[in-house]
This record gives structure tokens, sequence and C-alpha cells, in this order.
């Protein structure tokens, strides 16, 4: 086990399957910010190799997959040169047949998108964090997760979490579902910048002396290239190679196997995360319909809205790739209003749900706030009362 | 269908200035939910660290676990540390009161009624009550320091809203002065060896400051919250 020998402690650790670790293993209460979450389920995944040179805006994620790495808990920590360069190298290091894990926000994401879009033509079962900040201009470090927008049409699976419970299951699950052999595509697990990651709350862990079964490179649907003979051609031949038609074909029945891949996810979604949504009050005539940390304020108005004795239901979003339009459209073929709460001028959850659903005219365009601003619940709440034909006054 | 409980839940928005304890009360109230077996959740707001810069902090107190996060920007209970504050708009919400609920709960550390005529209508008109008393000479009678006016701010809410008892408050103080478990950041940490320069043990520390809280759990006791007067002056 140890032929790397460099001074670093190494823990033993019980091998168990992620049905066993994620759904089946004792758990003990902790209190802590997403950022570590996020690396106390890298600690957890028996991760070969960490890359990353995070630049600002940043979560304390790859600081901490660090410290986990110095404790032993990882085999190899790459810095690269910055994000294009650590993205890069992912693809490179995947290509030698090993679980991968870096994490992002903002502008490093746009940074190294060219990279990253790649990963699942490439197959590149690696697992990426997103900790939601601002990218537009003028500068500012705050939460906002338009970026999520772009990462949307790349064929990555996308998992986005409410709370720093789901930051760390979800981040434990994309192990597990990016490397299946029926997947094998990339997983983004994304989370808000400082609402999640630099805010403490309960998390649910089981013991750190458990990890995740060994990558199996001879299960790979792409066979591990060994570098110390190497094959004489690398690239497989690319379709820019061949005759304009060939080069067509090929490419879109790519493409096609990539987008199949990511809806065959979904089957692990179920299985590992109970499913792509959760629902409360299924017979609602109004839902809030919401992802991420959006969630959390969407559940806070839900819970008013049942005091008040509203017909509200709360559907939370945890897979945005694949999208559960199934799902979603089976639970509101009776409501008579959908409102989406976002942290995004475009509203990229409410385009989706209204091109989920026949009658894309209930669904309610906000509330939504940008900038890395606080959602209000009372948005929310003005919004209920409105589909349901009451009076807020939100006191302004 | 059995009526149902409404949720005991404040949402409590706390401006002052720099060196005033705001963070470090949002800190404590925290604690003492938690001592008390019930939720809370905070959030820090300030931009430079330094003293007499606008602070805001953000503590969400319940019986029920608290999903929302972020800022307040509707509180239900405002506590405000300054008089500069009011009068100098020295805040990140501009005027003090923006998005304040109806049927709220104002506690101003001040020594002389600072509301405009105008402030007192809007407050009038939701319903608000507005407490008014100087926070700062109270510490100073009591504690011998004004950097105890945040306990006499603690003391007030909590003895209002009766959202904690005071053992639940001094193992929460406990905790923060002689716990050693927490800094807020390095400038909170050089203030804290500037109050215990003050105060030769930190138990002595310690005993001030519940006597600052205990004193103020008394005037809170003296409030009538069921009057229709809008604000309630101390003299202390």
């Amino acid at each position: 086990m140890s032929y790397l020998d460099d001074g670093r402690p190494q823990p033993v650790k019980k091998l168990v399957d992620m049905d066993y670790l994620l759904n089946e293993a004792p758990r003990e209460k902790h209190f802590i910010t997403g950022a570590q979450a996020m690396a106390e389920a890298v600690k957890r995944a028996n991760v070969d190799m960490a890359i990353a040179y995070p630049i600002t805006p940043q979560s304390e994620v790859m600081h901490l997959v660090g410290d986990v790495f110095a404790q032993g808990h990882i085999k190899e920590y790459y810095r690269a040169e910055e994000e294009l360069g650590t993205m890069s190298a992912i693809a490179g290091a995947s290509r030698a047949g090993v679980r991968l894990f870096t994490a992002t926000s903002g502008p490093g994401l746009m940074r190294g998108l060219e990279a990253i879009v790649s990963w699942s033509g490439h197959r590149v079962p690696a697992v990426l964090g997103i900790l939601t900040r601002v990218i537009n201009a003028p500068l500012s470090i705050q939460p906002d997760n338009i970026e999520m927008a772009y990462m949307m049409h790349c064929g990555a699976v996308m998992l986005h979490a409410e709370n720093q419970q789901d930051t760390f299951d979800f981040t434990l699950a994309a192990f597990a579902i990016a490397e299946k052999v029926d997947v094998y595509i990339p997983v983004a697990v994304a989370t808000e910048g400082f609402f999640v990651t630099h805010a403490k709350g309960y998390v649910d862990m089981m013991s750190e002396d458990l990890g995740y079964l060994d990558f199996d490179s001879v299960a790979s649907p792409v066979p591990a290239m060994d570098n110390e003979t190497p094959p004489a051609r690398i690239q497989r031949d690319a379709p820019v190679q061949k005759s304009n038609f060939m080069s067509y074909l090929i490419h879109s029945v790519w493409q096609q196997e990539i987008w199949d891949s990511n809806k065959r996810a979904m089957k692990y979604i179920y299985q590992y995360l109970g499913g792509p949504i959760e629902v409360q009050n299924p017979e609602a005539d109004v839902f809030i319909v919401a992802s991420g940390c959006a969630a959390a304020q969407a559940r806070e108005a839900w819970r008013y809205a049942q005091e008040d004795g509203l017909s509200v239901g709360l559907i939370k979003v945890k897979a945005i790739r694949p999208f559960p339009a199934d799902e979603i459209r089976d639970v509101v073929k009776n409501a008579k209003a959908l409102i989406v709460p976002e942290h995004n001028i475009i509203g990229w959850l409410c385009k989706e749900i209204k091109a989920t659903i026949p009658n894309g005219g209930i669904v309610v365009e906000g509330p939504r706030v940008y900038g890395g601003m606080t959602l209000p619940v009372e948005l929310i709440m003005k919004e209920i009362h409105d589909a349901l034909g009451l009076e807020y006054d939100l006191q302004l | 269908m059995a009526e149902k409980k409404k949720i005991e839940r404040y949402n409590i928005r706390i401006s002052g200035l720099g060196g005033q304890g705001v963070v470090t009360t949002a800190h404590i109230l925290g604690a003492a939910m938690d001592n008390a077996g019930k939720f809370a959740s905070l959030v820090p707001f300030f931009g430079s660290e330094k003293r007499m810069a606008p602070v805001e902090a953000y503590v969400r107190a319940s019986t029920q676990p608290i999903y929302e996060v972020g800022e307040v920007i509707y509180p239900d209970i405002i506590m405000i540390y300054h008089s500069q504050v009011v009068t100098h708009g020295k805040s990140y919400t501009m005027p003090f009161y923006t998005g304040l609920k109806p049927n709220s709960l104002i506690i101003i550390n001040t020594d002389r009624d600072v509301l405009f005529p105008e402030d007192v209508e809007v407050l009038k008109n939701l319903n608000a009550t507005v407490v008014q008393f100087d926070a700062t000479a109270l510490a100073l009678k009591i504690a011998g320091t004004e950097l105890a006016t945040n306990m006499a701010m603690m003391g007030m809410v909590l003895g209002l809203t009766k959202l904690v008892n005071i053992d639940n408050i001094e193992a929460a103080v406990r905790e923060r002065f002689l716990g050693n478990s927490f800094v807020a950041s390095g400038g909170t940490a050089a203030l804290d060896s500037a109050i215990e320069k003050k105060f030769k043990k930190k138990e002595d520390l310690l005993a001030k400051n519940m006597e600052v809280i205990t004193a103020t759990f008394a005037m809170a006791d003296e409030v009538d919250m069921s009057t229709d007067e809008t604000i309630i002056q101390f003299d202390v």
C-alpha cells in the first residue's frame, strides 16, 4: 500500500461500498462549515489525487483538502499552474485511471471551463466542487450562482446542495455516480459560497476510518494508460482527421452517448440520494421550486405558509443534470402556480422548469436576487400571497 | 383540526459601531439559545474592522430548527448600540428601521430620545415598541467599563423576550470569555485582552458582566409590553 512513503501518516481504513458508506454506516453529528463538509466527504472517498490552484474568490475547500492530504487520506496533491492548468491536469491524470477531485468558484470556474467542458467527451469521471461566487464585473466576491448556467450544457452530472449536510452527502455520492460504467462522466457538486461554505451547520458524518472502495480502473470503460510504456499514438482517432462526413458522424454519436450517459446517472441519484427531487405537501395549489441555498429559504417560506394554513408545497431540486423533468411534471400537474426563487439574475432554474411543463405560464419568474445578495424569505411569501390572491405587505 | 401553535421565532438585527461588541453579542445570544435547547443562527457583517465603523450582526432565534440563511432584511427585533446609528446614519441599513415588521421591538442605547417625529410616526403605525435606555452609563455604573455595554443590551433583549433564562446566559458568557474556544477576528482578540487587563481575573469580568445582565433583567421586568405607548424611556 505504501508505495509513497513521504512521511505523512498512513491511516488504515475499512473500505466499503457506497450504499453502506452513505446509507447504512452509523453517523455522528458535527457542527461544521460547508467547506469543511466537502473536505470531510473527500476524506472518506479514498481519493487518489487532488489538483488545484484556486484563484480568488475561493472557498476553503481545496485548502482543507490539502490538510486531508497531509493527514494521509489522499495519495497525491498536485498544485497546478492556475485554473485552466488544474482542469487540464485533471483530464490528464484521469487517463492513468485514478479517482480525482478538484473544486473551484466563480471566476476560477470560468477560467477552467474550456478544459472542464471537454471532460465529458474525454470520459473523465472526476468530481468537481463548485462553490458559487459572482463572476460578472464589477469585481465582487459574493455568492451568486449564475456560473452554474455555464456548466449546464457540457454533459456533466450536476448536483446542487441546499446546506452543509447535502454538501457532504452529495460529494460522496458523486464519486460513485461518476465512476459507474454506464455513466463515466464528471459529476459537479455545487453549493452557494459564503451562505453554505462559510457558515456552520449540523452534519451527520460516518467515521473517517471508513473509506470508499478503491477506484477500479479495470472496470472502467476507458482503459487506463500505462504512462511508463505509453502507446505510440496517445489520441484516439480524432474526428478532425477524418472526412467531413465521418467527422459529423463520430461527433454526433459521441455527443449523444455523453447525454445518454448523463441520463443513465438518474438511477444512481435515486439509489444514493433518494431521487433528484424532494417534495413536501404534494397536493398543494402553489409550489415553491428551488435548488441549492434557495431551497433553504424556500423551506422556511413553506413552513411559514403551513402555519398560516396556505396550500403551499415545496419541490427541492437536487439534480440539475440530469434534469428531473418527468418527476417535476408529475408533481405539478394540478398546480396553479410555481414560484422559483433563485440566486442569479437570468433564472436558469426557472427557464428549465418552464421548458419542462406543458403549461409554462403558471411559472412565476422569481423572486431573484443577484450579486450575492441575501434572498429574504419574505420575498417568497409575497409571491405566495400574490399567487393565492391574498394581500401581503412587505412594509418597505 | 387542533389549532397549531405558532413557532416562536425572532429575527434580530443588531446595529452598532466597531468595538461595541455587536458581533460578540450575536455569538453569545446564539450560544445562550443553544444552551437552552433552542435554535439560533447568526451572521456577522462588517466592512473594515475598526473602532467606530458601522457593524451589523444578525441573529435568528427559534424554538424550531432554522433553515434560512443570510442577512436579516425584515427584522422583528432591532438593537441599536450607539445613538449615532440613528442620528448620523452610521449603519448599513438606512433608516435604521428599514424592513421592520409590525408589532416589533426596538432597543436603543442612548441617554436621550433620539427619534425624530417622522420616525415616531412610522414606528407608531407599525405598532412598534421602542425601549430607550443608557446601556453605556449602566455598564459604567455597574461594571466600571463601557465595554460591558453589549451585556446591558443583551440583558435587555433577553429580559423583554424571555427567550432564555439567566443560567443559559451565564453559561454562554462563561463560554465566550473563559472558554477560549472562539475568536471572531484579530481585532476582537486584541479587544478581549484589553478587557481582561481591566479585570485582573477573568472570573471578575464574568461576575461584573452578569451583574449588568441581572440589572437589565430587573429593568425589563418593569416594562409593560402591552402598552399603547410607542416609546419607553428609562433613566439609568
